[in-house]
């Protein structure tokens, strides 16, 4: 582990050293990581790469056990094992003006998507959402790369209130493409606003994984009527097409057990850094 | 053999076979006949030699035992445990004409366990040949190919795809039929012959063959990536919770050691009332270890009993473990609760047809026989496939379009120069002993291919 770094209270950047990750990833792929022995694995969007000093980098949002026990790791702690790059790389092309959204913590990633699509020579307009002004993350790093930026939070402490905004945008510019990366309710949302304007959209589906390479089957979804496996099919699809509500459903799948998870660590102590007291 | 009890075992992930004492070895193996023919390796894919070993046992020499097994066969401790001796050797030993057939497997077991008691003695290094090798997949094919190879002089790497090697043998067998202290410690075994093992690396992704071949230099390459994709029925409400693959199941259970969850962090959901759709090995295992989890488990296979394909052993295991099998039945659709998980499986009767030219039985559904069962849990163990990625990231690589599997001639050839491949993704899901014994053709081929190589 190279870099932390912290994006806000409970948001945290990785810079790992993966020299053969970092010679292959690309924008929209992701990896896999196990912290220790007895850890989970947990997929995490590539956020940056670097192939000279063979690093790559992931942030990720502290939700449950294994991602509040990340928040405890520094400098210099080795992970047990990182899997990647997984998943197909995004079509980066010329399509003329696209549409980035990113939201909470997929801010991060999608500042690598704009990079590459702004290198493309596309116009990017770019939208980020947060939950509150507090955890809006890498406004500057996008302002830099963007040719327009908008602001939203769900509370309207900062920039506009929610994403209805985004329908007066369509109205007045047409886009040729757009990219969401965010909470699930968020892609689904951003999905039906531009389902009326035909502009095609993009999401990065985050269902619940094991390997990431296609052998439990746990990822699939259901995209155009049609079962396929968000590792290895996606994990970008058709925002228009993918049946969100079981999306949703399955990804809850295991929340009990993940909360007890957590509150065992919590209770027994945390990481002992002190950082996650119950 | 000695087994734990049924009632005790049913709630354990403890080995189930306790192996031989020393006194029980020494009996079993007086009655070898030593033959100037052996027929029982005849029937071994690998060719061990039995007779030799069974020998070194009754002269009390172990570790000249073990050694005479490695000469053949890289993971004794493995297939003496998994290996389905019934239908191999055992069924060929003449012994058995008469009577029982002497238990090879549990002798090989005996002195792969006497070994890792007694520490293991490393074979003498081989003058380096110069040539690179990439083996992908630590499963027994791949792990057979390494150590074959190592072993003539050539230098070595392993790609595993997951963060531990092993293949099935850990992420699929269940800890109570093959304790993963076991297989970690065969893997190791190949790692000091100086196999280079690197986890984490999916080829086709992390690597593709084509960039180990120009860049990284390797002069061929061997494919044992296995069958790892699941196979779903296809019925409505199949990606409701609680209906899992069996891969998802056993990764679950036994690669990520969910039976210990909380203390391990990834966990699985079981209900009371789990139905096992399949009937071979793996649905044996995912059955087996539901129970182990708590649940009353029903089996639910298209067929009769006896067409069942998992093994004798394995059956017996499971029905005094408690196991429940609903015969000649098939789901028609899961159905689900106000919160999306399963709480029905509706399904219809099946019957026998009469047997096709090949002698093979089909069977057809009974029109009005649908039944719905109450279900909480539902497993599907329907077989698996290989993993496509390596297939659509090298160019060239003739596959069955059919069934997936990577196409080659009776040495593990594949269409492409240098490119061997064997085990389950050369011949769908099979077993680890002709997994390996195609490990040890290709690693025979390949070693003649590098050494006429200039
Ligand atoms: C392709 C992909 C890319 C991702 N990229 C990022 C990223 O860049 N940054 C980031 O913070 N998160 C990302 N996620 C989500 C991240 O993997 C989960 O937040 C993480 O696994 C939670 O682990 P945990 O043990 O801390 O929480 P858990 O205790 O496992 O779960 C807490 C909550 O997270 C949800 N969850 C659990 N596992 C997953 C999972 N595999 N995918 C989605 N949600 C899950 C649960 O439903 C639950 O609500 C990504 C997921 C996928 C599939
Ligand atoms: C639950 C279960 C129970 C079984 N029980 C028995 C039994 O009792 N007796 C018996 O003889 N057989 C049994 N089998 C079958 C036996 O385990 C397999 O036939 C055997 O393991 C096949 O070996 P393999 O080396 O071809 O593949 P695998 O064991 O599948 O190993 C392949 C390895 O390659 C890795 N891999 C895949 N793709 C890539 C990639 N692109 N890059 C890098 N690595 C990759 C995988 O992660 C895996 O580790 C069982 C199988 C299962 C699933
Ligand atoms: S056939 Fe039976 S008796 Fe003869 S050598 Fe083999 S195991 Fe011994
Ligand atoms: S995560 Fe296992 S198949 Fe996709």
């Amino acid at each position: 582990m190279v870099t932390k770094k912290t994006l806000s209270y409970k948001e945290t950047l990785f810079e790992v050293e993966a020299p053969d990750i970092a010679a292959k990833a690309q924008a929209g792929q992701f990896i896999i990581v196990v912290p220790h022995e007895k850890g989970e694995r947990i997929p995490l969007t590539i956020c940056g790469y670097d192939t000279q000093k063979g690093t790559v980098s992931f942030a990720f949002h502290e939700v449950g056990k294994t991602t509040k026990e990340l928040g405890c790791y520094n400098e210099g702690d080795c992970l047990l094992n990182v899997t990647g790059p997984l998943g197909n790389p995004s079509e980066i092309k010329k399509y003329g003006k696209v549409l980035c959204v990113g939201g909470s913590i997929m801010i991060a990633p999608i500042i690598l998507q704009i990079k590459a699509m702004k290198e493309a020579g596309n116009h990017v307009t770019t939208v980020l959402g947060a939950r509150i002004k507090e955890a809006m993350i890498l406004e500057k790093e996008a302002r830099e790369l963007s040719d327009e930026v908008y602001v939203a939070t769900d509370d309207g402490s900062y920039g506009y209130k929610g994403l209805d905004f985004l329908k007066e945008l369509l109205e007045k510019e047409k886009f040729d493409r757009c990219v969401v990366m965010g909470p699930v309710v968020m892609m689904r949302d951003v999905s039906e606003i531009t389902k009326p304007y035909g502009i095609p959209t993009i999401i990065t589906l985050t269902p619940v994984m094991i390997d990431g390479m296609g052998m439990c089957g746990v990822c699939r979804v259901t995209v155009g009527g049609k079962m396929l496996f968000g590792c290895v099919d996606g994990p970008e699809f058709d925002g228009h097409l993918t049946d969100f509500e079981e999306l949703i459903q399955r990804q809850r799948q295991m929340l009990p057990e993940e909360r007890l998870s957590s509150l065992v660590w919590e209770t027994s102590g945390g990481c002992k850094c002190g950082r996650n007291k119950a | 053999m000695r087994k734990q009890e049924p009632k005790v075992r049913a709630k354990n992930f403890k080995e189930v076979a306790l192996g031989y004492t020393e006194e029980e070895a020494l009996e079993e193996a007086s009655r070898c006949l030593t033959c100037p023919k052996p027929q029982c390796v005849t029937g071994c894919p690998v060719g061990v030699p039995i007779p030799e070993f069974i020998k070194c046992i009754k002269e009390k020499k172990y570790a000249e035992g073990i050694a005479t097994i490695k000469t053949k066969n890289a993971l004794p401790a493995v297939c003496g445990r998994v290996c389905p001796q019934e239908s191999q050797c055992q069924s060929k030993c003449v012994v058995g004409k008469m009577g029982d057939p002497i238990s090879i497997g549990r002798l090989e077991r005996f002195l792969a366990d006497w070994e890792r008691d007694n520490g293991f003695q490393l074979p003498p290094k081989p003058e380096p040949t110069g040539k690179k090798v990439a083996v992908i997949g630590a499963g027994p094919a791949g792990l057979t190919v390494a150590a074959d190879l190592v072993k003539r002089g050539h230098e070595v790497t392993q790609f595993e795809a997951l963060h531990v090697g092993g293949g099935v043998l850990s992420y699929g067998i269940p800890e109570f039929r093959l304790p993963k202290a076991i297989v970690q410690n065969e893997v190791n075994y190949v790692q000091k012959l100086g196999v280079e093992l690197r986890l984490g690396n999916l080829i086709g992704r992390t690597h593709t063959i084509p960039e180990l071949m120009k860049e990284g230099g390797y002069d061929a390459v061997f494919i044992g990536s296995g069958a790892g994709l699941p196979q779903f029925t296809g019925c409505p409400g199949e990606n409701l919770g609680g209906v899992y693959s069996a891969n998802e199941f056993l990764i679950r259970v036994n690669l990520m050691k969910a039976f210990a969850f909380p203390d391990y962090d990834t966990p699985i959901r079981i209900g009371k009332h789990v139905v096992v759709i399949g009937g071979g090995n793996v649905a044996m295992d995912c059955a087996r270890c539901s129970m182990r989890l708590g649940a009353e488990v029903c089996l639910v296979y298209r067929r009769s009993r006896d067409e069942l394909p998992a093994r004798h052993e394995e059956i017996e295991n499971a029905e005094e473990e408690g196991l429940v099998c609903k015969f000649l039945a098939a789901p028609l659709e899961f159905i689900g609760n106000e919160r999306g998980w399963v709480k029905a499986m509706k399904c219809i009767c099946m019957e026998l047809t009469e047997p096709d030219a090949r002698g093979r039985r089909g069977v057809k559904t009974i029109p009005g026989s649908e039944f719905t069962m109450d279900v909480d849990t539902v497993i599907i163990a329907i077989g698996q496939t290989p993993n496509p990625i390596i297939g659509r990231t090298t160019e060239g690589l003739v596959s069955d379009p059919k069934r997936g599997t990577i196409c080659v001639d009776e040495v593990g050839k594949s269409s492409l120069d240098g490119v061997y491949a064997g085990g389950d993704v050369a011949t769908g899901a099979a077993t680890v002993i002709s997994a390996m014994g195609a490990g040890k053709r290709a690693a025979q081929a390949m070693h003649e291919y590098l050494t006429n190589k200039k």
